[in-house]
């Protein structure tokens, strides 16, 4: 192994890794909102809104990442649409994530009891304060672990973002590649996922954990 | 003679195919206490559900502090500030601690100031003995302070009704005696209630008027000495009977 080399590397994949945080982190949010408002049309079966929703979720779910972003990035501007790569990612990784996201909300919205929302109802609460404040609540408590292990698996789909000419970590390490030092880069590769992932990967174990413990189980 | 405070009249309902309520006709007066009881099935807690909305009726009409408040122009969410209610498995809101479930309906739905509803909150759970418990979560709670704290959840939107939906079916037996009492001191202070239970015992204690439903209808309804004492349909004697038999029983298991 090549210390020298590392070293002299390290400042790359430091701000490949930035991009890559950054890609991921709007890429997530977005999911998250996405998700939500699918998993909300769906829950109140808002007529049309919920076909579309149940649409696009078959879609994203069915068909790579990488498809999704080749069709972004070079499909589009046929049609007049030109997007740059950053954006690209960001969309391609919330049209995808989204999907994922609403499947984990539903299954949140629906282990919430009849009997919670009707004792909800009771106290005259509206459609909108009941979602707010008693189902809402509820479900994302029981979506969280699907939540966290959607965010980790858009976290390693970010690796696809070179092909649409974003120096992510993978594009670095792809092109450190070609001139050799393939054991060097590999590591340096691994080592940069590892260190943005696992502290996103313990901050939901914490966060699962509070959930389950915030007065569930009665 | 107060005033009747809810009038119900040719209640119909049905799930499906199969009826519930063939025609419940009742009246209940301010300060009332009623109990319904009857075999299970017999449509009490349906009943209980079209008053407040719960459940949509077929037909009939409820009437509520003068005002109709079934068919197309129900607004329920007005009703149900008025008629409160308090279920079988307690459903308290997992996620919010004891104080956080009681102020939900007065802040969020009546808009009430924090400091006065927090006030109404701790008076009552001091009266049913929880106020301690204010910060607990439900989880932490047994059976019988869940079930109060449901009560007071209720009591905190300042009903002018309510109802009890076998409040006590879930409970361990020595933790039926703390819920009662509750009950039993809300009936004293004059408020309106109506309540599903199979405890007979409290029924003859707390009710005003017994309502005996059986096959979706009202088949006797009298006050609770006439009616304990001497039924006068063979149906509700059978009904007692029931109660007695099992009474027999478990003296003989242990």
């Amino acid at each position: 192994m090549d210390f020298n080399f590392i070293i002299h590397c390290l400042p790359l994949f430091v701000a490949a890794a930035k991009l890559t945080v950054t890609l991921a982190f709007f890429g997530i949010a977005l999911s998250l909102a996405v998700g939500a408002l699918c998993a909300v049309a769906n829950y109140y079966k808002v007529p049309v809104l919920k076909q579309l929703a149940n649409a696009y979720i078959e879609i994203a779910r069915n068909t790579p990442l990488m498809i999704q972003l080749f069709f972004l990035y070079f499909g589009l501007p046929r049609l007049g649409i030109l997007l740059d790569g950053k954006t690209c990612a960001i969309v391609g990784l919330s049209f995808l994530g989204g999907a994922y996201m609403a499947e984990a909300f539903r299954g949140g919205l629906v282990a919430v009891s009849k009997t919670q929302i009707e004792a909800g109802l009771s106290l005259g609460l509206n459609r909108f304060q009941l979602l707010r404040h008693v189902v809402f609540p509820q479900a994302l408590a029981v979506a969280v672990p699907v939540i966290s292990a959607t965010a980790i698996f858009l976290m390693k789909e970010t690796s696809v973002f070179s092909i649409v000419a974003l120096p992510d970590l993978m594009y670095l390490a792809k092109d450190l590649l070609k001139e050799g030092h393939s054991a060097e880069s590999n590591f340096l590769l691994v080592i940069s996922y590892l260190v943005i992932i696992l502290p996103v990967s313990l901050f939901f174990s914490y966060l699962e954990r509070r959930f389950r413990f915030a007065g569930f189980g009665s | 003679m107060e005033q009747e405070i809810l009038i119900i009249r040719d209640l119909q309902k049905s799930f499906g195919e199969t009826p519930v309520l063939n025609g419940v006709s009742l009246s209940v007066r301010q300060g009332e206490v009623l109990v319904i009881i009857g075999p299970s099935g017999c449509g009490k807690s349906t009943l209980l559900r079209c008053l407040n909305g719960l459940e949509p009726i077929n037909s009939g009409e409820i009437e509520f502090d003068g005002k109709i408040i079934t068919g197309a122009q129900a607004n329920w969410n007005l009703v149900r500030q008025k008629i409160g209610m308090v279920f079988q498995n307690y459903e308290l809101f997992p996620h919010l601690n004891v104080m956080e479930n009681i102020l939900l309906g007065p802040l969020k739905v009546q808009k009430r100031p924090k400091a006065e509803a927090t006030e109404v909150a701790c008076g009552w759970l001091e009266r049913v003995g929880l106020l301690d418990r204010a910060e607990a979560y439900p989880r932490e709670l047994s059976g019988g302070q869940k079930q109060r704290v449901a009560i007071v959840r209720a009591l905190a939107m300042a009903p002018e009704i309510m109802l009890f939906d076998e409040v006590t079916a879930s409970l361990d037996p020595e933790m039926v005696r703390e819920v009662l009492d509750v009950m039993l001191s809300l009936a004293s202070q004059g408020l309106t209630m109506l309540i599903v239970t199979h405890e007979m015992g409290f029924a003859r204690a707390v009710a005003d008027k017994i309502i005996f439903l059986d096959g979706g209808s009202i088949v006797e309804s009298a006050p609770p000495d006439i009616f304990f004492a001497n039924p006068s349909t063979e149906r509700a004697r059978r009904f007692l009977n029931i109660f007695e038999f099992d009474e027999d029983k478990k003296l003989g298991v242990s």
